[in-house]
């Protein structure tokens, strides 16, 4: 399993086909891939290459751009702390040592038993709420050390599945344009003429 | 401290103050339709659609919509940039808000998404703009959440799509997301990267998007900010607008203030006239620097910008002014240093934001930023020389040649030079990694001389104590 499941391969001609060129669901895909198998694997990336008409190469030279795609596994949990100024002036960094220490890790690496990655980011744009972490990209506040131990512990007994989705997964409602209600992308050099909407002088210059 | 915060909206400040995009955030169902409609939602929208294309743009003009994204371009004039005859032409909404200190845009989406797809419409409408693209930060997946929901909704109730309200209008709005990359919110790098490229900016002049962009057609790239403003403008007039701020910033602006401050958070501020004593001192905003401490300087407009001291205080929040004075008022976004800052190291957090977020392309940036980070790192540790000083303002040269924009000070006598500075780089990336050097060693020199060289030797025998080289 890591091309993209035939379920998948129905949500990406669904994103596909909303964009004029097929190129541009790239990102899309590539989240839709990660979150079918926590990482972007290389069998996704060239099935993508497939669906979007780009090669390998290309849809990875994208892919390998994008801080949030990952190559290799990751833990179920990615705990990113921001060290940006606003964070870092609210203790980010004394929050990261800590968690190193209550982690028994590195930032960058991931707890022996696969749960938890921790990260580094940059401005989570939180900057009052400082410091700030996020857990697959759900905020936590003005976390302390008291409170990002009480996380830790919340994540590993599970008591926060139903809020925080196995990372991979970031927005879990998808867009739905309705068939009877959408108006259809189409190629740009098909477009010639101006929008019906738009006033005949406008239109005629 | 006045004001009222909601549990629901952890950050935000409600004020005695009007509010143009923040009237629905006192509601923790804001962002359903059902509470849209109930309170003025797409009203604005039938306004539009009650009037020509034209009519529609020329009050946006008249109001004078400043771009809420950094540069303080007037979106009005933005869109009639687009060549004459030239179809189609697109709109693509920049919600990558990253820049350090600001978020505004964010709570935006989380809680207000149908005003911001109704902002959309009203551009699209008054534009002639065929398709539009929202692309949302990748990180913020409430936001996306938000918006897509917000966006199936009012598909079904017939606010987008075709024929919106019954009438010849029809337009898409296609939720695209981002996967981490800073840069990408630059106007062009937005457009790479919505094309499924690396978010890399384009060069440009000779060609801004508004004359080649997505797909080398016209394309409009409006923040949210600014797009949200329009629906309360369409229902209330250019006159209602323009009769709240200054006369060259009207409206309100959305300032997040954060830092050494009693009460950060975002307030919607009125645009040009508010000053930053009133931002960080009134209890209606901050009321005061945490613990009565004393302020030592502060970022007036996004991690970009260059610093201020107490010496600044008193200008209002207003783009030329700001600019005449040495900075800029960028995003909307005040981080506050209160005395006990280490002015070094907190340089040190923004070039490092820099640093790692350059995209590659320009060569002063890409390798420019990276020594910059390196050398403060190496003096922010204690192991600099008087050189590392010297060398940073000359890397910094080869990014930014001639004279660099910093605020004036009464303490060292030196005056402002004004914004904007040169730059060797397609794009602000660049430049605003020597910033936060160049304003900390111009009006805190003494703070990094008094790192160099304090290392401490941990002796090979043990026989002598760790010492502190002179």
């Amino acid at each position: 399993m890591s091309r993209l499941s035939e379920d998948n391969v129905r949500i990406a001609q669904e994103i596909i086909g909303r964009y004029p060129r097929a190129r541009s669901a790239t990102i899309p895909l590539l989240h839709l891939a990660q979150q079918q198998d926590g990482y972007v694997t290389n069998e996704a990336i060239r099935h993508i290459g497939e669906l979007v008409g780009a090669t390998s190469a290309e849809v990875l030279g994208t892919a390998t751009f994008y801080e949030m795609f990952k190559f290799e596994p990751v833990g179920k949990y990615l705990v990113n702390i921001c060290r940006t100024m606003s964070c870092a002036l609210m203790g980010g960094d004394e929050l990261m040592h800590h968690a190193e220490h209550t982690l028994g890790i590195k930032a960058g690496s991931t707890t022996p038993d696969g749960l938890i990655t921790l990260e580094h980011a940059e401005c989570q744009a939180a900057c009052t709420e400082a410091p700030t972490l996020q857990v697959n990209y759900r905020y936590r506040f003005r976390v302390t050390p008291e409170t990002f131990d009480a996380l830790i512990e919340d994540l590993r007994a599970g008591r926060l599945d139903s809020e925080i989705p196995p990372h991979g997964t970031v927005a879990r409602i998808r867009q739905r344009i309705p068939a009877d209600r959408g108006v259809g992308a189409v190629a740009p050099e098909d477009v010639t003429t101006a929008p019906a909407w738009m006033p005949a002088p406008e239109a005629a210059k | 401290m006045t004001g009222t915060t909601y549990s629901h909206v952890p950050g935000y400040v409600a004020g005695d103050r009007p509010q143009i995009v923040t009237s629905r955030f006192q509601y923790d169902d804001s962002y359903t339709l059902e509470r849209a409609v109930a309170t003025d939602g797409y009203a604005g929208l039938r306004a539009a659609l009650g009037r020509s294309a034209t009519e529609v743009h020329d009050e946006v003009k008249t109001a004078t919509v400043l771009g809420r994204g950094g540069a303080g371009f007037p979106a009005g004039t933005k869109w009639g940039l687009t060549p004459q005859a030239v179809w189609p032409r697109y709109l693509v909404v920049n919600g990558d808000e990253s820049e350090p200190g600001t978020y505004k845009d964010r709570l935006l989406m989380e809680r207000d998404p149908h005003q911001l797809i109704e902002g959309c419409l009203i551009a699209c409408y008054a534009a002639g703009l065929s398709q539009c693209f929202l692309y949302i930060r990748g990180e913020m997946a409430l936001a996306q959440e938000r918006v897509a929901a917000a966006l199936n909704e009012a598909y079904a109730a017939g606010y987008v799509g075709n024929n919106i309200l019954g009438s010849d209008f029809s337009v898409d709005i296609v939720l695209h997301w981002g996967a981490g990359a800073y840069v990408v919110g630059e106007e062009t790098a937005l457009i790479e990267s919505l094309e499924g490229n690396r978010g890399m900016p384009r060069l440009k002049p000779p060609f801004f998007p508004a004359a080649i962009g997505l797909y080398g057609k016209p394309t409009i790239v409006n923040n949210v900010e600014t797009l949200a403003n329009l629906p309360w403008l369409m229902r209330n007039g250019a006159a209602a607008y323009t009769a709240i701020g200054s006369a060259t910033s009207p409206g309100t602006r959305m300032v997040a203030v954060s830092g050494h401050v009693k009460r950060p958070g975002v307030y919607e501020i009125i645009n040009g006239t508010t000053t930053f004593r009133d931002l960080l001192y009134n209890d209606e905003f901050c009321g005061g620097i945490r613990d009565d401490n004393e302020l030592k300087a502060f970022v007036p407009g996004g991690g970009s910008a260059p610093w201020f001291l107490p010496d600044q205080l008193d200008l209002p929040f207003e783009g030329r002014l700001i600019g005449a004075a040495g900075s800029m008022a960028g995003s909307g976004a005040v981080m506050v240093m209160d005395h006990t800052t280490d002015i070094p190291k907190a340089a040190l957090t923004l070039t490092r934001f820099y640093a790692h977020e350059s995209c590659g392309k320009c060569t002063p940036c890409r390798e420019g930023g990276t020594w910059l980070m390196r050398i403060l790192d190496r003096v922010v540790a204690g192991q600099g020389t008087a050189r590392d000083l010297d060398q940073l303002l000359e890397v910094g040269a080869t990014i930014c040649p001639g004279d660099f924009p910093h605020a004036s000070s009464e303490r060292l006598g030196i005056a402002a030079v004004p914004f904007p500075y040169k730059m060797t780089t397609i794009c602000f990336v660049g430049p605003s990694a020597y910033t936060p050097v160049h304003s900390a060693l111009t009006l805190f020199r003494d703070e990094f001389e008094a790192k160099l060289l304090k290392r401490t030797f941990i002796p090979v025998t043990g026989i002598h104590e760790p010492a502190v080289a002179q």
